[in-house]
């Protein structure tokens, strides 16, 4: 499978996560979201770069109660709630967050 | 659900790389640690070369995984056990492992540390004490 990025095709696995990480710009997760009918906001990209950072340190997507802790941290307590983070990203903020990340799917999601 | 919490213990006795062993049990400890458990891992033989520091795979082409052991703490999993005399026969004290820590949520994330040197014969108690204990 592949999505079409300003002209270029970028190679996804059978769920949609990007083969390759590198392949990564801000336009995959614009294409993604559309694909989702998602509009992508400040809120939802303060997310996708804190995940995509979380990534280049540790080397793993975190898992969702990981992740709910560490932005709760980071952004502010009012955050730091899965009611907030599934308001952004309905399919869950592991899985669709994470693809639209450039990301694989996190370790422990099925 | 009121299930009672029991303690695993992972042990790591390989090398990181050469074998996949050191990867899944990583995997493994953090798909675990979704369900809340009471988590201890141990290092010995060669599975303290496991979380020494500066570890480089670029020539043998194998994602550098060392990072990830920095994440166990996120996961809640704060003890990681490393056995003495495995370090000594190999030349290494606590200054060449990765200096792994917890933040205490309780304390202002205070920063703490995860790795406890411990004795052949302290860790054979801690295995005594466990409910469930992998070999990896």
């Amino acid at each position: 499978m592949a999505i079409e990025v300003n002209g270029k095709s970028i190679e996804t696995d059978e769920e949609g996560y990007l083969t390759n990480l590198n392949d990564w710009e801000k336009g995959v997760a614009e294409i993604m979201a559309k694909e989702d009918d998602l509009e992508l906001t400040d809120e939802h990209w303060d997310i996708i770069t804190f995940l995509r950072e979380y990534y280049e340190e540790y080397q793993i997507a975190p898992a969702v109660r990981v992740l709910t802790k560490a932005v709760g941290k980071k952004l502010g307590k009012e955050k730091g709630n899965s009611k907030y983070l599934y308001g952004l990203f309905p399919y869950g903020p592991g899985k669709q967050a994470c693809r639209f990340a450039g990301l694989p799917k996190p370790t422990g999601c099925i | 659900m009121s299930e009672a919490i029991k303690k695993f213990l992972y042990l790591n006795r390989r090398a990181p790389y050469g074998t996949i062993y050191a990867w899944e049990s990583l995997e493994v400890v953090l798909i675990g640690a979704a369900f809340d458990q009471d988590v201890s891992l141990a290092f010995l033989d060669d599975g303290v070369y496991q979380i020494v520091k500066g570890q480089d795979t670029a020539a043998i082409e194998m994602k550098n995984f060392s990072p990830t052991y920095a994440a166990l703490g996120d996961y809640d999993v704060t003890k990681l056990y490393v056995e003495k005399e495995s370090l000594e026969e190999r030349g290494l004290t606590i200054d060449d492992l990765m200096d792994l820590k917890w933040e205490d949520e309780d304390e202002d994330w205070a920063e703490k540390d995860s790795i406890k040197v411990v004795s052949r014969f302290e860790l054979a108690r801690i295995m005594e004490g466990q409910d469930v204990v992998f070999s990896f």
